[in-house]
């Protein structure tokens, strides 16, 4: 109680509770714009708040995460376009209802869902967080180490059938935080006598350059889309009754999406397919998922939601983000001194609660904003994508250049840009680029530290953390392997069963080629020649 | 070099090749001057070393790098292709733009520039009509206000200011 009492001191400041506003608001707004998102608009926003006190900047950020996907859901139902990425599974069951003439209802239940799932994964972290801070004190060097290591690797096996090129890009990010100058040492790394690199690569240039910028090339280089929109009848609040008759997909959605935003690397995405598949193996009218069905929409939209909260676990208990919205928050922490880790979560517990209060605080008033103001925001859908892009590329600037008002800085990340604008072409991801840079960082420093003390390998993996976390590691190396395994066995299969005959004929010939070709071959087929003669041949 | 073959390789094919040539490439280059570029330094721990993680990054890059265009579904240039190419070439031109932009605002400062170059990139972009012109203009003034005014984000006056009489010239270093 009086940890819940201090929490609520370090939240009662004016300039907390209009962070909270500014961040929700301008959560759902960019995330109701297809093409904008929160990863943009948190790259741009980055160097305004390490002006601003841990609490106020760390609020308007995990505002704009937290609500951007109740926002993501409007253009996901209404015009089948996720507003974010990770609302591209309500668009499956919310477009159809849309089809429907049940828009509303659609909206409504996306929105009660988000909700109890943001608030679900922040209950369950708070009664949690007292277990969470007896656990992460036996996060050591070694263990912190395993742990990005296990972070990394999960991100680079998510990215299924791109995970080759998702593991160069996070060596790639590797690479990039070690230019500049090595930090005990001294020594020069990959400088090439170049003083503007002798800092090292920043990483908000590099996240600004990747996502925003990125952003706006690709919207720019794009076509406006035309968008008809549906006009919403019905009342706004029908969608807390329709999940009030769902309690075990809502609660189990939500679990999924505690669980897997605590797990670094592996977000939203899992939690949504799990809870997605729970949901329609469990349901009693499994035909409707993806034509319109409730359960579905609650499944999609509660896991998603509940993973933000979740995914602060990792950052703020071992200081290790697991994804790039996480992996920027971690740039104003160490702006502002504040180490996340163990030590945070022993010494300022009641920093870590208020942060969760925040998310409950902000739950509360992006549901009250989206009930009201539903009619009016649906509007910022049809702003044309190529004008976006000219404003991102304006606030952009700013982000960039607030930094040091470097110019270099500037060419940097716009080089940054083009390639995340060549990486977007091609439908790879950019996140193993960030996680790379910082959890290579992390791994850099407490790698030398574990080894100190390390006589043999297996001292490295002795302690039982230490040990989990390896098995972990080997666990999902064995998962990796397996599932390219069968599809490797798949797509031979489906290669096979589609041959021509004329292949299987060719494939004849060439295993008897050496039968043919030799003298015996010749007298048979001249044999038979007798009674078959070509029509070539003279008679 | 061989024809598309069925594979578990998600994303589109055009333009992978090139990018899976140019990043190797670029790994190799990395790799070849990894001894000028690190230093191996005496009586420190292997782990510790300088240049333990440049190789491994470097030589991660070069491995998965090398697999992923092993591995591609096509690994032959098409008519797709130089078509892809054409536009990551033609993003160029957005780069010019930001790129001019970041070199006047120190120039004429941050409101005047912004505040032309928002309905500027807005014709740019075939919106023609007045209606559409202010709003970009409006647009820019507001970030402006938020960003420099409002929040304080560092951003240097215009030299033009200094041109300024008296106590406006502060007002407009300070706020715009």
């Amino acid at each position: 109680m009086e940890l819940l009492l201090s929490s609520f001191d370090i939240l009662a400041r004016w300039d907390v509770l209009l962070a909270l506003l500014a961040g929700s608001v301008g959560g759902v707004l960019i995330g109701a714009i297809p093409g904008v998102g929160p990863a943009v608009a948190i790259a741009i926003l980055l160097p305004a708040t390490f002006s601003m006190d841990p609490i106020v900047g760390l609020t308007v950020l995990l505002g704009i995460y937290g609500s951007s996907m109740y926002g993501g859901s409007i253009p996901a139902i209404l015009i089948n376009t996720p507003g974010t990425a990770v609302n591209a599974l309500t668009t499956y069951d919310g477009y159809p209802m849309t089809t429907r003439g049940e828009a509303r209802r659609a909206l409504s239940l996306a929105y009660s869902s988000s909700f109890f799932g943001g608030i679900f994964s922040v209950v369950c972290l708070i009664l949690f967080a007292p277990v969470l801070a007896k656990i992460a004190p036996m996060f050591g060097s070694r263990e912190i180490f395993l742990a990005a290591l296990l972070g990394l690797l999960l991100v680079v096996v998510a990215h299924r059938g791109q995970a080759l090129i998702a593991a160069a890009l996070a060596c790639f990010g590797i690479f990039l935080n070690t230019v500049g100058l090595e930090p005990v040492k001294y020594s020069k790394r990959f400088t090439f006598d170049q003083s503007f690199l002798s800092g090292g690569v920043d990483l908000i240039v590099v996240v600004l350059g990747l996502f925003a910028l990125s952003q706006a090339f690709f919207l720019l280089q794009g076509e406006d889309e035309k968008v008809r929109m549906t006009k919403l009848r019905g009342g706004m609040f029908q969608g807390f009754r329709e999940l009030v008759r769902h309690p075990r997909v809502a609660g189990i959605s939500g679990t999924f999406g505690v669980l897997m935003g605590m797990i670094p690397g592996v977000g939203e995405f899992t939690a949504q397919f799990l809870s997605y598949t729970y949901a329609q193996r469990t349901s009693k009218r499994p035909q409707d998922f993806g034509h319109g069905s409730s359960e579905g929409l609650i499944a999609a939209e509660t896991a998603n939601n509940a993973v933000p909260a979740a995914a602060m676990v990792p950052l703020l208990a071992l200081g290790i983000p697991g994804e790039a919205l996480t992996a920027m928050m971690l740039s104003v922490f160490y702006v502002h001194n504040v180490v996340p880790g163990p030590q945070l979560f022993q010494n300022q517990m009641d920093f870590v609660v208020a942060l969760y209060l925040a998310l409950l605080v902000l739950n509360v008033l992006v549901l009250i904003f989206l009930l009201f103001a539903t009619n009016h925001l649906i509007k910022v859908v049809k702003i044309p994508n190529r004008f976006l892009g000219v404003c991102i590329l304006v606030l952009s600037f700013v982000g960039v250049y607030s930094l040091r008002n470097s110019v270099t800085d500037c060419l940097i990340a716009a080089c940054f840009g083009i390639f995340g604008f060549v990486l977007k072409r091609l439908s790879l991801p950019a996140v193993p680029i960030i996680l790379g840079m910082v959890l290579g960082g992390i791994m850099e420093v407490k790698l030398r530290a574990g080894m100190a003390r390390v006589k043999t390998p297996f001292d490295f993996i002795d302690r039982p953390v230490a040990m989990i976390l390896f098995l972990m590691i080997l666990g999902v190396l064995f998962i990796h392997f397996r599932h390219l395994w069968l599809e490797r066995k798949k797509t031979k299969e489906a290669k096979w069963s589609t041959k021509h005959a004329s292949t299987n004929f060719g494939m004849h010939l060439l295993r008897r080629k050496d039968y043919l070709l030799k003298e015996r071959g010749r007298k048979v087929r001249e044999k038979h020649l007798k009674y078959n003669p070509r029509s070539t041949d003279k008679r | 070099m061989s024809d598309p073959k069925p594979s578990t390789f998600k994303g589109p094919l055009r333009g992978q090749l090139l990018f899976a040539i140019v990043f190797l490439v670029a790994a190799l280059l990395l790799l070849s001057q990894l001894g000028e570029e690190t230093k191996w330094a005496k009586r420190t721990k292997f782990f510790a070393q300088p240049r333990f993680w440049p190789a491994v990054s470097i030589g991660g890059m070069v491995l998965f790098g090398g697999l992923h265009l092993w591995k591609l579904p096509r690994r032959k240039f098409v008519t797709a292709d130089y078509a892809e190419w054409k536009i990551w070439f033609l993003g160029i031109e957005w780069v010019v733009w930001f790129l001019v932009y970041v070199l006047l605002v120190p120039i004429f400062g941050y409101l005047p520039v912004t505040l032309l170059f928002m309905p500027l990139m807005s014709w740019r972009m075939g919106y023609r009509d007045k209606q559409m012109l202010w709003i970009s203009a409006a647009f820019g003034a507001a970030v402006v206000i938020l960003f420099k005014s409002l929040l304080d984000v560092k951003i240097p006056g215009g030299m033009v200011y200094e041109y300024l009489p008296g106590s406006l010239r502060s007002f407009f270093i300070l706020n715009f």
